[in-house]
């Protein structure tokens, strides 16, 4: 942290703060929560709680309003999961991948979108709740618990047959594979976000006026494409534990 | 901070991400021309293609993301700091 601290010869901007890696504890028990994290997940929970009741409050035969947009959410997360899991077997498995898509959505766009550095708090700042490891980890792990799950109410102990099937010598990269399966994931999401975060606020450091918009506009551009990714590759990986083999065309990333 | 411990720090989170924006960005570089190629070839497959390719180069980009968060984690949350 010393390292960048020329940085807090801007405080000129009070809009346009770099504060990496200082958080705003939360004490409960033994435990520190990062709590600027639960903040924006709860608003971010809130807006999508709202929207989805707001929408189906009073359901038109011809959708008007925001059940047509909530509609147009609706298709666009099962075609995700139609496209990687098939017609047959995506229908259990959409409340899940849904669910990341929305969540991860509204969290990248509420960290441009929302100005949260009108918030003060006493230290840390707010900011989209995927831009800390522990978001993306949790989410990361959840996909990996939902695809072990898949696999084995599916297949019973046969899942297990996976890991020697062509032959046993790959047996340790089978299992290697579990582990950067969520690491990649989490490090992708976090790395994004974190990243466009970063760089918009080194720019609106430089320049304040007019010059980020463009790299505020790819940023937003890119946060949905994570989320489609990350919600497209639980659906993949959630593929490959139920069907066994052939899930190879979704592999290696 | 050890002064030795901040200047490799900083050269290697340099180094991180520089390297590491070598390998996609020739991949980049590939997929684009060869959807270019594609769509000059067959203009109707225009939407399927870019759809693909968006796609492809998300993943690419986490290969620089990597390195970026190793950068990160140097600069701003240095074990050995």
């Amino acid at each position: 942290m010393q390292m960048l601290s020329f940085l807090d010869t801007f405080t000129a901007f009070p809009l346009a703060e770099l504060e990496v890696g200082k958080h705003f504890y939360w004490e409960i028990g033994n435990l520190k929560l990062h709590g600027q994290v639960f903040i924006t997940s709860w608003i971010v929970i809130a807006i999508l709680l709202t929207a989805s009741v707001l929408a189906t409050r009073n359901i038109q035969r011809v959708p008007q309003g925001i059940q047509n947009v909530m509609e147009y959410a609706l298709e666009f997360v099962r075609d995700i999961a139609k496209n990687q899991l098939g017609e047959k077997e995506y229908r259990p498995w959409l409340p899940f991948i849904g669910t990341l898509f929305l969540f991860i959505f509204v969290s990248n766009w509420s960290g441009a979108l929302i100005p949260w550095r009108l918030i003060e708090l006493p230290e840390g700042e707010l900011a989209a709740p995927t831009s800390d490891i522990n978001t993306t980890v949790a989410l990361a792990l959840l996909t990996s618990l939902a695809y072990f799950y898949a696999g084995f109410s599916k297949r019973g102990l046969g899942y297990f047959s996976k890991y020697v099937e062509p032959t046993p010598i790959l047996l340790p990269i089978a299992i290697l594979e579990d582990f950067t399966k969520p690491l990649s994931l989490s490090f992708r999401l976090f790395g994004n976000i974190l990243a466009d975060e970063l760089v918009v606020a080194v720019l609106v450091l430089l320049v304040p006026l007019f010059v980020p918009i463009p790299v505020m506009l790819l940023g937003l551009f890119t946060s949905a494409i994570q989320a489609l990714v990350f919600a497209t590759l639980a659906g993949a990986y959630i593929h490959e534990a139920v069907e066994g083999h052939g899930g190879e065309e979704h592999e290696a990333h | 901070m050890n002064p030795t411990i901040a200047a490799a720090s900083v050269i290697a989170a340099a180094l991180a991400i520089g390297l590491a924006a070598i390998g996609p960005g020739i991949g980049q570089g590939n997929a684009s021309g060869s959807a270019v190629e594609g769509i000059a070839r067959q203009p109707e497959a225009e939407g399927k293609i870019r759809g693909t390719l968006l796609l492809t180069l998300a993943f690419m980009e986490s290969l620089t993301i990597y390195g970026l968060v190793i950068a990160l984690v140097l600069l701003f949350a240095n074990p050995f700091a």
